[in-house]
């Protein structure tokens, strides 16, 4: 079990807490460029129990419309890797649940994954969510360095994917497994978890050595504890973020969309 | 040295399938089967008796007489403005059409710049009976007007791209992102040498009758199956990859690909990869592309919409990475130029994508005995609007 190799936030909050965790994700420099650190410490406040922060992608194609215009938007607004680096400085000191970093590959393949890996751990950053690097590619170049820097790394799991490809996706994973609720793009409002049971209770029973969060078209209460009947918790990313759009007063706000989704 | 695909997907240092899980179950099932499709005897009947009687080929290689003789050289153009639908495109798509079929797929989509490969797309859909969307940045739609038309006629639903600069690399991240919320049913023709493993060499392996064809026919006119050169523009590379593919292991056969410098390589203005690009990840293959420090796709530019893309496939990123291939660029100006040239020489009215190969010719140093294949990939119809109305601009 690779994940026993690991100790960060991210593996001691499983060891201690493992029903109906929340986990919210939301883009680094949106709505504006300096909201990175406020939404942190708001979705903190308001009782999540982790957060994913997403690294803006000019290309982001396993996102669907809400999360393409909150990267456009943050990278119009100025952002970077090297910015949220640099607005991460000092998190550790009022941050204390888990953090990960959510992104595509190109992005970190320019800043250097070595010297991404070094920065994130020193700032206290638990985990790297990155759909498109390949299992494969990890295991072989980089999963001793995440091990050596206790950098947890999440892959994804689909309701395609199969039962081998479980238990190898299981194998090279630490921190959780990110089930993808449906076939689909983030935030597809076509598609719900209505006949997705079958899938969760394959999931459910698959005897994982990791714990499970299921994300993607999680959007409210009623969502949030279906997908908690069959995993360790739910995340959520595209509900969140058109919040934000929307949102005139983030803290207060932020603190009522958790609470809302957790207590209904 | 071997140019070609290795067992994980990778050419050198490029390639490869960088993708989301959720296009894992659809790519795997691609790699695992399409070298056994169409190596099948059924599909390769199928598929000779289409480009022959669908799509016109073999294509002429036509000894360009007053071309050589402005050059003071012998060049021969490989016509595949001929083709059915008026460009190299359809190749790929008569080949995948019946990789599709022979996958139990039933719904086709497929990405499109200038629309060449969305025409030839629909065209193969519609020769198939099956249901074909092709995403289309929606700046494009807007300049490639007639291109959307025919789509549509040719029964096509024409979806616009809006995310991003909405122009080829967002028409190409729409696909993706219909394939991975169609995971099914679907399959995706990727009109160029991109995407991941197995798309570039897929693409290359259909569009490879281009040199496959051009050996038998030099040696009907010249007693050799190689020239010393062979030239052709790269946008994502699907023309040049077909042109250099059975020239590969030839080393006395000089490779030439033609980029797109746009206003020129530094004006900020450009898709010159080879020249202003990093490696790095796009639609799924490591190669080179256009992007800033941070790692965000910049837009390319060019007079030439099929050449306006920000990366290259992951073969020609090799290519150029081992010097097999040598990388030139040629300006918008010098590229219209070539066209009315060419049309005044010759009698035949190139696309801009294809002027940019016989602008080249101004570059090489050419010897009087030399044997020069262009792959005269697309014919200019489409372009005849920027020909028309950007004359006193270019030619002053």
């Amino acid at each position: 079990m690779t994940s026993t190799n690991i100790n960060n936030k991210l593996t001691q909050l499983f060891s201690t807490k493992q029903k109906g965790l929340l986990n919210i994700y939301f883009t680094a420099g949106f709505p504006q460029l300096e909201n990175t650190r406020t939404i942190l410490k708001a979705l903190q406040d308001g009782g999540a129990d982790m957060v994913e922060i997403g690294i803006p992608f000019s290309d982001p194609l396993a996102d669907g419309p809400t999360i393409q215009e909150s990267n456009d938007a943050a990278l119009n607004n100025g952002i970077t890797l090297k910015k949220i680096v640099q607005q991460l400085q000092g998190m550790r000191e009022e941050i204390h649940i888990p953090v990960l970093l959510m992104g595509y590959i190109n992005s970190v393949l320019q800043y250097g994954v070595e010297e991404l890996v070094a920065d994130l751990s020193a700032l206290g950053v638990d985990g790297l969510i990155l759909p498109d690097l390949p299992v494969d590619e990890y295991k072989e170049k980089y999963q001793e360095l995440f091990e050596a820097n206790n950098m947890s790394m999440v892959f994804l799991v689909t309701p395609q994917t199969s039962v081998e490809r479980l238990k190898y996706i299981d194998e090279a994973s630490s921190g959780f497994i990110y089930v993808v609720s449906t076939a689909s793009t983030t935030g597809n409002e076509a598609k719900d978890l209505a006949g997705q049971k079958e899938y969760f209770e394959r999931i459910k029973n698959a005897k994982f050595n990791n714990p499970t969060m299921i994300g993607f078209n999680i959007k409210d209460h009623a969502s949030y504890t279906e997908a908690c009947n069959y995993a360790n918790g739910a995340i959520i990313g595209s509900a969140f973020i058109k919040m934000l759009g929307n949102s005139h007063l983030l803290e207060k706000d932020i603190k009522e969309f958790v609470s809302f989704v957790k207590q209904g | 040295m071997n140019y070609q695909v290795d067992k994980k997907g990778f050419y050198g240092n490029f390639g490869g399938a960088y993708i989301p899980e959720m296009l894992v179950p659809n790519v795997e099932e691609l790699r695992n089967r399409y070298l056994d499709i169409i190596q099948e005897e059924s599909f390769q009947l199928e598929m000779d008796e289409l480009l022959r009687d669908y799509v016109g080929r073999p294509t002429p290689l036509y000894l360009a007489k007053r071309l050589s003789e402005k050059y003071n050289t012998t060049v021969y153009l490989k016509r595949e403005d001929l083709c059915h639908t008026g460009a190299h495109k359809v190749n790929n798509t008569i080949g995948q059409i019946l990789l599709a079929r022979r996958l139990g797929k039933t719904r086709i989509i497929a990405e499109t710049g200038a629309g060449q490969h969305g025409v030839a797309t629909a065209t193969v859909c519609a020769l198939m009976g099956m249901e074909c969307i092709v995403y289309m940045g929606s700046v494009d739609m807007e300049r490639q007007k007639p291109n959307v038309e025919r789509m549509k006629m040719l029964g096509a639903t024409v979806r616009p791209a809006n995310s991003g600069s909405k122009t080829l690399k967002d028409a190409t991240n729409e696909a993706i992102r219909d394939w991975i919320n169609n995971p099914v049913d679907t399959h995706y023709i990727i009109g160029s040498v991109v995407g991941p493993h197995p798309y570039p060499d897929l693409v290359a392996r259909f569009q490879s009758v281009i040199s496959e064809e051009m050996r038998e026919q030099l040696i009907d006119k010249t007693g050799s199956p190689n020239p010393d050169y062979v030239i052709a523009c790269v946008g994502g590379g699907s023309n040049a990859a077909g042109a250099f593919y059975n020239y590969l292991s030839e080393p006395s056969v000089n490779l030439i690909a033609v980029e797109a410098a746009g206003q020129g390589v530094y004006s900020g203005h450009s898709a010159a990869t080879t020249f202003l690009g990093k490696p790095g990840v796009i639609h799924g293959s490591k190669t080179l592309l256009m992007q800033t420090e941070d790692g965000q796709i910049t837009e390319p530019y060019s007079i030439s919409a099929g050449l306006d893309y920000p990366g290259i496939g992951p073969m020609h990123a090799n290519l150029f990475e081992t010097g097999r291939a040598k990388f030139y660029s040629i300006t918008d100006t010098e590229a219209f130029n070539a066209a009315m040239l060419l049309s005044k020489l010759e009698g035949i009215i190139p696309a801009l994508e294809s002027a940019h190969a016989i602008a080249v010719l101004e570059n090489l140093p050419l010897k009087k005995d030399d044997v020069v294949v262009i792959n005269l990939s697309g014919r200019g119809d489409k372009d005849l609007m920027t020909y028309i109305t950007r004359k006193d601009e270019f030619t002053k």
